[in-house]
């Protein structure tokens, strides 16, 4: 009797990880999905209007606060949209990343008590982020169509909006690969989580999101500005939709590459941590 | 018969209390204080003493399982029992791959599934069809397999009626039922139940008994059940292992285990007063239990005659919904005489207990119960506490005997209670 189907053991290798039982529990992750729509949906009062709320209300206080106090420039684009693209293709990153964070520590009851691959439940979070960009994505669309339809000259689109699930997806790993290494950690030092929420606010700044590259003319900052893995995606992002903004492959190659090995490490880092994380809890 | 699970020197190891100091600052500045300016460490505890009753100190070594070897075979039901803290939620936890173990392997063939609690994941906003697939999926069913056994858990669960109801509208009753309704049709060939059947009412109970049995006899099925209720696992179970202090006691016949293990906590267990230490993690704690006479004086042997009081001493730390205690009696043989609930009298004197220090007693009058030795169980226990139901739990927490002197009959007094009954003669011809 040598064929057993499971054979728990101490150690697993770091990167022995079983995709093939992932897939297997795919239907959990679309359940996790729906219950985080389900949820949203029945316990407030405008439902998935919120989704839509929180971004138009950003951007104004962007129109007010960078738009016409600080004066920014906008690369001649109309600061509604401007200021929105940025916001829309922020959020996703800062949704994914924010839930995911937090996947040890809000489900140590369900981790105690059942198993199945830990890795589901970051992923049904990217998962339920990605309905609620798309959500944010049509409203940016809406607002795009009424600037195209007036004719606007400073809008202009161009073959780049291709690349769009390109920018989606790196959103989607570095939220990912950056929640489940901080989830990780959170495990072992539990004052992390102070830093989770001013954190992204303070990536988001130092992030072209509410001004372009172009209005940054330091050269020592415009090389830090040049490192920063979002800085390809954001750029990207606007100048595929808006025409305003720089586009290179090689940095958005590097942006790739820098994705991948985030989301790698994280993996590894994650898988590692799920092993014995109840008994730390 | 095939081996389905073989467990080889199996062990877990807790570092107690927790790894490191817990905050990234505190291990900051222990590491540059004692590396780079090389002082102490400066969140070392001095004066320690090593006393099993004191509180364990931040990172001690505990072997909550050691040197397992089991075999179990197919179709077999093996009960589990042994003491609070002898290692079998470790077993357990690590059969259904809730942590991993610090050494040796166990070898599994064919689909696991373990019932650590029922209703795993389960949302009330969500309704009771969609909570099916929702707790469904998270024991690794197939959605496609869920279609094909809902129509027997609704069934079984008896909610046909509210399915599309939020579960948050059901009773606690009818949500326990649901949950283990779904546990009950995963299908697995090796079914791992922790003590999930002590919550439910007595239909339920009956009914889940009822298809665990099923499960084992008809299908071939593995079961490995835990549980603290002596006679359902003797109904259960053929054999039984008896775990102790995170090692393997004894194994074999039920009957013949559980009759030694009775009698062990009845011999181990001469007081009949009981305090437990303080731990300030639980909202809600026993503080001490006393056997008390009519003069309240400690007594442990107890006239028929002669009424017993009980007296509880808790300590509530927060308010708990839904709380509520739970007080047993067990005869030596195993059987439960008699068990008490505070939803005996409305409203629940527990329910949302102030912060406080309470005192609660329970009499037992006079010529109630028969004479022998009984052991004394009290649990505390709330369906609305999301972090667990079992809040506090003491099993076989103090003994005490009745005898029967001052009737003719006596200790020779069969059944179990002592009651006399008069007989009312009245000549008819």
């Amino acid at each position: 009797m040598k064929d057993y189907d499971l054979i728990i053991r101490p150690k697993r290798h770091a990167f022995d990880i079983n995709f093939k039982e992932i897939w297997a529990y795919r239907d959990l992750l679309s359940m996790f999905v729906k219950r985080d729509i389900i949820t949203v949906y029945k316990q407030t009062v405008l439902g998935p209007i919120w989704f839509i709320v929180q971004p138009i209300m950003t951007t104004l206080i962007y129109i007010v606060v960078f738009g016409n106090i600080a004066k920014i420039s906008t690369d001649g684009v109309p600061q509604p949209l401007f200021y929105l693209a940025g916001i829309t293709i922020w959020n996703y990153f800062a949704e994914s990343f924010n839930t995911t964070a937090k996947t040890f520590t809000e489900n140590a009851g369900i981790f105690g008590k059942v198993y199945f691959p830990r890795l589901i439940m970051p992923f049904a979070k990217v998962t339920s982020g990605l309905i609620k960009f798309l959500i944010q994505f049509v409203l940016f669309l809406a607002v795009y169509a009424y600037y195209i339809i007036v004719g606007d000259v400073s809008v202009n689109p161009n073959w780049n909006i291709a690349l769009l699930p390109v920018y989606i997806l790196l959103m989607a790993a570095y939220g990912l690969g950056a929640g489940i290494i901080f989830t990780s950690l959170t495990t072992k030092y539990r004052d992390l989580t102070f830093l989770l929420a001013f954190g992204v606010q303070l990536l988001m700044y130092a992030s072209p999101v509410i001004y372009p590259v172009s209005t940054i003319e330091d050269p020592r900052l415009q090389t830090i500005a040049l490192y920063n893995p979002f800085t390809p995606i954001l750029e990207g992002f606007k100048y595929a939709f808006l025409g305003a903004g720089h586009f290179s492959w090689p940095n958005l190659l590097y942006s790739v590459v820098v994705a991948i090995v985030l989301l790698v490490s994280g993996i590894v880092i994650f898988h590692k941590t799920e092993r014995n994380f109840i008994d730390t809890v | 018969m095939k081996t389905v699970i073989k467990i080889e020197n199996l062990s877990k190891i807790y570092r107690l209390g927790e790894v490191g100091t817990g905050t990234l600052s505190h291990d900051l500045n222990r590491f540059v204080r004692m590396n780079i300016l090389g002082q102490d460490d400066p969140y070392a505890k001095i004066g320690h003493v090593n006393d099993r009753t004191q509180k364990a100190e931040k990172g001690e070594l505990v072997a909550a399982l050691q040197d397992i070897n089991l075999e179990v075979k197919e179709g077999e039901v093996l009960g589990i029992i042994g003491k609070n803290g002898a290692g079998k939620s470790t077993l357990l936890k690590l059969l259904s791959r809730v942590t991993s173990p610090t050494t040796g392997s166990i070898k599994v063939k064919g689909r696991l599934a373990s019932l650590l609690e029922v209703g795993t994941g389960f949302h009330p906003e969500m309704t009771g069809r969609e909570n099916i697939y929702m707790n469904g999926t998270i024991m690794g069913m197939r959605k496609w397999e869920i279609d094909k056994q809902l129509d027997a858990i609704v069934d079984f669960a008896g909610v046909a009626k509210y399915l599309d109801t939020p579960t948050k509208r059901y009773s606690s009753g009818m949500t326990v039922r649901l949950g283990f309704a779904i546990a009950a049709h995963l299908e697995p060939e090796i079914l791992v139940v922790d003590e999930v059947l002590a919550v439910g009412d007595a239909e339920f109970q009956k009914k889940a008994i009822g298809k665990m049995q099923d499960v084992s006899t008809n299908q071939g099925r593995t079961v490995l059940f835990v549980s603290h209720n002596m006679p359902s696992i003797r109904t259960l179970c053929p054999n039984t292992i008896w775990m102790q202090q995170g090692m393997l006691h004894k194994s074999g016949n039920t009957n013949d285990i559980i009759d030694e293990y009775l009698k062990e906590q009845i011999n181990s267990q001469v007081g009949s007063t009981s305090s437990f230490p303080e731990d300030k993690s639980k909202p809600f704690q026993v503080d001490s239990i006393r056997v008390l006479d009519k003069t309240h004086q400690i007594q442990t042997s107890f006239e028929c005659d002669e009424e017993i009081n009980i007296e509880i001493i808790c300590t509530s730390r927060q308010a708990i919904p839904g709380l509520y205690g739970w007080f047993d009696l067990t005869k030596d043989n195993g059987t439960m005489v008699l068990m008490s609930d505070t939803y005996d009298f409305q409203p629940n004197c527990m329910d949302s207990l102030e912060p406080g220090q309470y005192c609660f007693q329970l009499k037992i009058p006079r010529r109630t119960i028969g004479h022998g030795k009984y052991l004394i169980t009290l649990s505390f226990t709330s369906r609305q506490n999301f972090s667990g139901f079992q809040i506090d739990k003491h099993e076989y927490a103090c003994s005490f005997e009745v005898i029967d002197t001052t009737t003719p009959r006596g200790n020779k007094r069969l059944g179990h209670l002592s009651t006399l009954l008069k007989w009312e003669k009245t000549k008819l011809l």
